[in-house]
């Protein structure tokens, strides 16, 4: 089992989330984080998707999805193809001696101290999700008292992008006339 | 011009040719049933929501055509949803109809809400929750487009009342916004040309028909493929009269309760051309123990089928038609160039002999009891023939109906395959018969199945849609039973339903319908007799058979292909030196 990184262009209309989740729970695949936001372009939204499978299983996953009628593109990020990163703030017990060393922790991790009070400090840090790990680990010996993370989001490395290809509206399959109704009847 | 949410449907659904569709009005739909008065689409009102949704499929089946149901609201959305199931899994193309509660009150568990769009989600291709009477025929073209493109399937729209009764501007869109629906449909030539030095080089091949040949309307262009190549075929239980069984490389249905010969075919195989199948567990067995020494041609226009079950050699993805269609004319060419198909008369003469040895089998005494095959057999010779359309429920009447029935022509055969619905067959009976008046149709219905859905005989004899329904009456469960003798040491478990409980005839007459007994097999050939003399009402002909018994061949869930059992005398492994494989 290993995690991937999958990124899904989707049409931003109610129950798109529900139908790109419901498709995995189907599966039975267990989503690690899941991170939905608008792009560049109206209409459509972008979401981040963490999950852990084998590549055979993870194959069938996007096959599924792109069978989706609101699912435009997906594009795997191969290990080390991707920028990725990730928001998380935190809410660190610290008292008048844990104060300085959490500061000094939060200094060497290069991240921000958002809000303090006389028994907690909150500290926002971004980046990659190792980082963010790392600095999980070193405030927890102080007690968290709270924390919450944005899940991962990705961009492939190089040039190009993912764009919304072919957004022109297609041809209706079937009758292709204007019914022949006089206005009478219906 | 103006016209109500419920007008813009209706014109939609002329728009798309619609001629007939199978509903029940309520609460929510109530709006939409007003302008039904005046439209050219006949309404056929059934008597149960699940009776509409397979009356649709029966009706998809049968013609090619997409199938319409309609339903109000909570219960009769959820009435649907068995159906809706039932066409995902074998890809027949409907559409659903549902009314909903007001939009201003969804969300507030009002009376006979139900979230139907959220409910139907894992079992539609797609589903339209209309929340503007101008989006009512954008709607409906795309659900129409959706459904019946691509792999088909089946489709719900969901329109609240309010939506139906508010007017808008009456617009009928040329061209959809699906920007994320563009299915492959035209397959690679480069792929099909390693296909075809592929089958060139075959020792054993074998054509794997599925139900997607059916649907891509590609039996020409398989039959084209077959004989050019001189390569045999099985049609599995969708495909069955995709290729005449009375062709001499058809070699009838492969799986669990499929012919010897299909079935050792496939395991002895060196190349499985698979045309729009799936590689389904029925027809596999143990998967591990498939086919082990086959190369994989898979062609399907559904990419997400290619490689889910077994690995492919050579994917294609494209419509039947089309990919069929290249591989018979790239065949063709390379056969000339060679002076013909290759060899194998060796693997052609191997066939023969297990078709010879290893018929479909079972003995029906004179004095009885009455054998359900005999029946089936009787009923083909006097029904069979391609002005004939036949629908089965699920269990062992529908492999025996699939076994002892003999298919020529494609659309000629319907049933529930993957989603195995038992009551399947009335309704679909019912809706075969509606979009294909021209044909005679029999249902072949088992007892425990006739019982689920046998309340849309009163819609065949109110609506003038008269079919014959033989009851093969067993008093079982009769696959679970066969299942709880075989693997559960005959302890038998909520499996009896007694002969006599309903009485069938008794009950056919209260539908108003014509009810036969047969029991006796010298009974059988002058009941059929009149059944098929009875044009203008439907006929329900209890046959009460045998109980104890089975189906077969067999190859038990789970096992592999090569422990098939033949007959209820070999219940073991059969391992005959004789049928060693061929080199």
């Amino acid at each position: 089992m290993s995690l991937h990184t999958i990124s899904v262009l989707v049409e931003d209309r109610p129950g798109v989330l529900t139908r790109v989740a419901g498709l995995f729970s189907a599966r039975g695949f267990n989503i690690d984080s899941l991170a939905v936001g608008p792009t560049d372009t109206e209409g459509l939204s972008r979401m981040t998707i963490v999950v852990q499978v084998e590549s055979k299983p993870l194959e069938q996953i996007t096959k599924q999805l792109n069978k989706l009628i609101n699912v435009i593109k997906i594009l795997e990020h191969d290990a080390g193809t991707a920028v990725e990163r990730e928001l998380m703030l935190v809410k660190v017990r610290a008292d008048e001696d844990s104060r300085p060393r959490i500061m000094e922790i939060a200094q060497v991790f290069r991240v921000n101290v958002v809000d303090v009070t006389h028994a907690t400090l909150t500290v926002e840090a971004t980046g990659k999700p190792e980082k963010l790990q790392a600095l999980l680990q070193l405030l927890g010996d102080f007690g968290v008292v709270e924390l919450s993370r944005t899940g991962r989001i990705a961009l492939a490395r190089g040039e190009r992008g993912i764009r919304e290809r072919g957004l022109k509206p297609v041809k209706a399959a079937g009758a292709d006339a204007s019914p022949g109704w006089d206005g009478g009847g219906v | 011009m103006k016209v109500t949410g419920a007008q813009a449907l209706f014109r939609s659904l002329e728009g798309e040719g619609v001629d007939t569709i199978f509903g029940i009005p309520g609460g929510a739909i109530l709006p939409a049933y007003d302008p039904l008065l005046d439209s050219s689409v006949r309404h056929v009102l059934t008597r149960h929501e699940q009776g509409a949704g397979h009356a649709a499929e029966g009706y998809a089946w049968a013609t090619g055509k997409v199938g319409v149901c309609m339903a109000t609201s909570g219960p009769g959305g959820c009435n649907l949803v068995t159906a809706l199931a039932d066409a995902k899994m074998d890809s027949v193309p409907i559409v659903a109809i549902t009314g909903q509660v007001p939009t201003p009150v969804v969300g507030n568990d009002a009376f006979q809400e139900a979230d139907i769009t959220g409910i139907t989600m894992p079992v539609t291709k797609h589903n339209f929750l209309v929340t503007d009477p101008g989006q009512v025929a954008e709607t409906i073209r795309e659900a129409f487009h959706i459904a019946s493109t691509g792999r088909p399937g089946p489709v719900l729209v969901d329109i609240p009342k309010d939506v139906l009764v508010n007017e808008t501007t009456w617009k009928w869109p040329e061209r959809l916004a699906l920007p994320g629906y563009k299915p492959t449909t035209k397959g690679n030539q480069r792929q099909v040309v390693e296909a075809v030095k592929m089958i060139l080089r075959a020792e054993r091949p074998v054509l794997y028909v599925g139900g997607g040949v059916i649907k891509a309307e590609a039996w020409k262009e398989l039959h084209e493929l077959a004989t050019t190549g001189r390569l045999p075929v099985v049609t599995t239980l969708m495909a069955r009269g995709a290729f005449p069984d009375s062709h001499e490389l058809c070699l009838g249905m492969p799986g669990m309760h499929g012919n010897y010969t299909a079935v050792t075919a496939m395991q002895k195989a060196d190349l499985l051309v698979a045309l729009g199948s799936r590689f389904d567990d029925r027809v596999t067995g143990k998967l591990d123990a498939f086919a082990p020494d086959a190369q994989v041609i898979h062609v399907d226009i559904d990419p997400a089928e290619i490689g889910k079950n077994r690995k492919a050699d050579v994917p294609i993805v494209g419509d039947c038609r089309d990919v069929i269609g290249k591989l018979s004319a790239e065949l063709a060419k390379r056969q000339e160039e060679a002076g013909g198909p290759p060899d194998r008369s060796a693997w052609l003469g191997q066939l023969d002999r297990w078709r010879e040895t290893y018929p479909y089998r079972y003995d029906q005494p004179s004095d009885g009891p009455l054998k359900p095959q005999y029946c089936i057999e009787r009923l083909y010779e006097a029904a069979g023939g391609e002005d004939t359309i036949v629908v089965a429920g699920v269990g062992q009447h529908q492999m025996w109906a699939s076994q002892f029935w003999r298919f020529e022509t494609p659309r000629s055969w319907i049933n529930s395959g993957g989603l195995g619905t038992m009551g399947f067959a009335v309704p679909a009976a019912l809706g075969a018969k509606a979009g294909r008046p021209d044909k005679r149709v029999v249902a072949i219905d088992g007892d425990g199945c006739f019982q689920m859905t046998c309340q849309e005989l009163a819609t065949s004899t109110t609506e003038g849609i008269p079919f014959v329904t033989a009851v093969i009456n067993n008093a079982y469960l009769g696959m679970v039973r066969q299942w709880q003798e075989l693997f559960y040491s005959e302890r038998y478990s909520q499996v009896h339903l007694t002969y006599d409980t309903p009485d069938y005839v008794k009950l056919a007459e209260a539908y108003g319908a014509v009810g036969l007994r047969v029991e006796h097999p010298a009974e059988v050939d002058a009941a059929i007799e009149k059944a098929m003399s009875i044009e203008d009402r439907s006929v329900v002909i209890d046959f009460r058979v045998d109980s104890g018994e089975m189906c077969f061949p067999m190859v038990p869930a789970g096992a592999s292909n090569d422990d098939i059992i033949v007959g209820p005398e070999a219940l073991r492994p059969v391992n005959d030196p004789a049928e060693a494989p061929i080199a």
